[in-house]
């Protein structure tokens, strides 16, 4: 998640796109659809499975990433550039808690 | 909990290799095996339009051999194998009294009284068994378990032939699809069949498993200028469903007759009694109620193994085999539907996890490579 202000865009890593391998296929909510920190989003496939989206805070959604429609496959490409939906933040303090990217990277190690 | 017993998983001779060439490796069938290298879809690219080399040396080898070795395999297998010429192989299924799939398999006919049948991974003692048993009636003949002495590679696409004919003497062009020849690639002894489970045009090649890894390397080696790539068995799970190849485990089973699964070529009608002939005659006499369809997905969404297919409300079947398709980029798959809703052009829904999504049934295969294989 890369935030700024309320605005939280949503994707997922690199080393989750690693483990998916070809992504072929998104589903994303609808715009002012209203999430829980932990709730599922959406799906993402890949040629051999499906997995959750999972949302990282709570909020409301205030846009999805419509190119992912007709070019899922730039998930792998670019996973950091490439968001899934942004979403507004109603309960602040959870971000705080979320690990950024080097932390990840050391987790999955 | 972990279970106590886990069998280890089983290596093939490439497993050294594939695990040094950086592919993603799985448990599948219980053998321990590359799912992809450098992406299922750059892998099932390459197939459709230059050529990939597969290692399916998890492939089970049974040998039955003896004066009366054909009268062996009629009972046990489905197809009429009396129709083979000594180097010549055929697909066919292993049956139930009830004419459902123990396993599906190739018929090789090595001399006249000796063949080779080639089966899945995750069946070869259950299949071992059951033959050993079944052909004790038929006379003068042995099954032997021989799969410890193969490897099998298979170089599959249509640049296959200019890859593998520089390291054999055989020649390739001359063999016709489902047959085989014995000779050397790279200077080890194999046998090359001209055999695949892709839907393209290719060889598979059962070689020494000592000599394996040398064969493998000769053949990247050779097709470096093609750009052959090492596949793995996620590319190969989604050529063989756009060719609407059936997998055992997947579209048929034991509890799927032989006519259930559209697959009436593989049964030698006018041969004599065979294990499941009397079922498969009963049945077709009266007609399937169920049958396999193809289809394709018109709403947005990919149908998966194991959903459900519905008319109106009603719960009707169920898909069997389904993904995107890499290369003609549709979601694509296998269902069983009722008999009188499988004709093309039929639409119903399948339940993508509690969407109903919109699909119709078309012809099989979905893809169909467009030139015949040079000199066959």
């Amino acid at each position: 998640m890369e935030l700024a202000g309320d605005r939280g865009k949503v994707g997922i890593t690199d080393y989750a796109q690693q483990q998916l391998g070809d992504v072929v296929y998104v589903e994303l909510p609808e715009i002012g659809t209203k999430l829980k920190q932990g709730q599922s989003f959406g799906t993402i496939e890949s040629v051999k499975a499906v997995s959750e989206l999972y949302a990282p805070v709570t909020g409301e959604v205030v846009d999805v990433n419509a190119a992912l429609k007709d070019k899922p496959e730039i998930v792998n490409a670019d996973p950091h550039g490439s968001w899934m939906i942004a979403v507004r933040l109603t309960n602040a303090g959870e971000s705080d808690a979320l690990l950024d990217a080097s932390q990840y990277q050391d987790l999955v190690k | 909990m972990e279970q106590a017993t886990e069998v280890p998983l089983k290596k093939t001779p490439l497993n050294a290799r594939h695990r040094a060439s950086g592919a993603r490796m799985v448990p599948f069938g219980g053998w321990d095996m590359p799912v992809e290298y450098s992406g299922i879809v750059a892998e099932h690219l390459a197939v459709r339009t230059r050529a990939g080399l597969f290692d399916v040396s998890h492939m089970g080898q049974i040998e039955i051999a003896g004066k009366d070795a054909l009268a062996a395999v009629q009972r046990i297998s489905s197809n009429d194998a009396s129709k083979l010429a000594v180097g010549q192989a055929q697909y066919s299924g292993l049956l139930t009294e009830q004419g459902t799939f123990i396993d599906d398999l190739l018929v090789y006919r090595l001399t006249p009284a000796h063949f080779l049948l080639v089966v899945n991974a995750s069946h070869i003692q259950k299949d071992y068994a059951w033959i050993a048993e079944q052909i004790k009636p038929a006379g003068d003949a042995v099954a032997v378990d021989a799969s410890s002495r193969y490897a099998l590679l298979a170089l599959q696409g249509p640049a296959a032939l200019d890859v593998l004919q520089p390291l054999t003497g055989v020649d390739l062009a001359g063999m016709k699809y489902y047959w085989f020849a014995n000779g050397e690639v790279a200077s080890v002894r194999a046998t090359i069949s001209r055999t695949g489970y892709t839907g393209e045009d290719g060889f598979e090649i059962f070689v020494p498993p000592q000599s394996a890894d040398r064969v493998w390397q000769a053949i990247l080696e050779s097709g470096k200028a093609a750009d052959v790539i090492p596949a793995g068995l996620g590319a190969r799970d989604t050529l063989r469903l756009e060719a609407a190849m059936r997998l055992h485990g997947n579209d048929i089973d034991e509890t799927t007759t032989v006519l259930e699964a559209d697959l009436s070529w593989i049964v030698g009608w006018k041969k004599d009694d065979f294990i499941g002939a009397a079922a498969l005659r009963e049945q077709k006499a009266n007609g399937v109620t169920r049958k396999i369809a193809g289809f394709e997905v018109l709403d947005r969404g990919i149908a998966r193994q194991g959903y459900d297919a519905y008319l109106g409300d009603a719960k009707v079947g169920v898909v069997t085999s389904g993904t995107q398709t890499p290369f003609l980029k549709k979601a694509i798959g296998m269902a069983y539907l009722p008999a009188a809703h499988t004709a093309a052009g039929t639409e119903f829904d399948v339940d993508i996890r509690g969407r109903r999504t919109r699909a119709r049934v078309v012809p099989m295969p979905f893809y169909k490579r467009q030139r015949p294989e040079r000199g066959a």
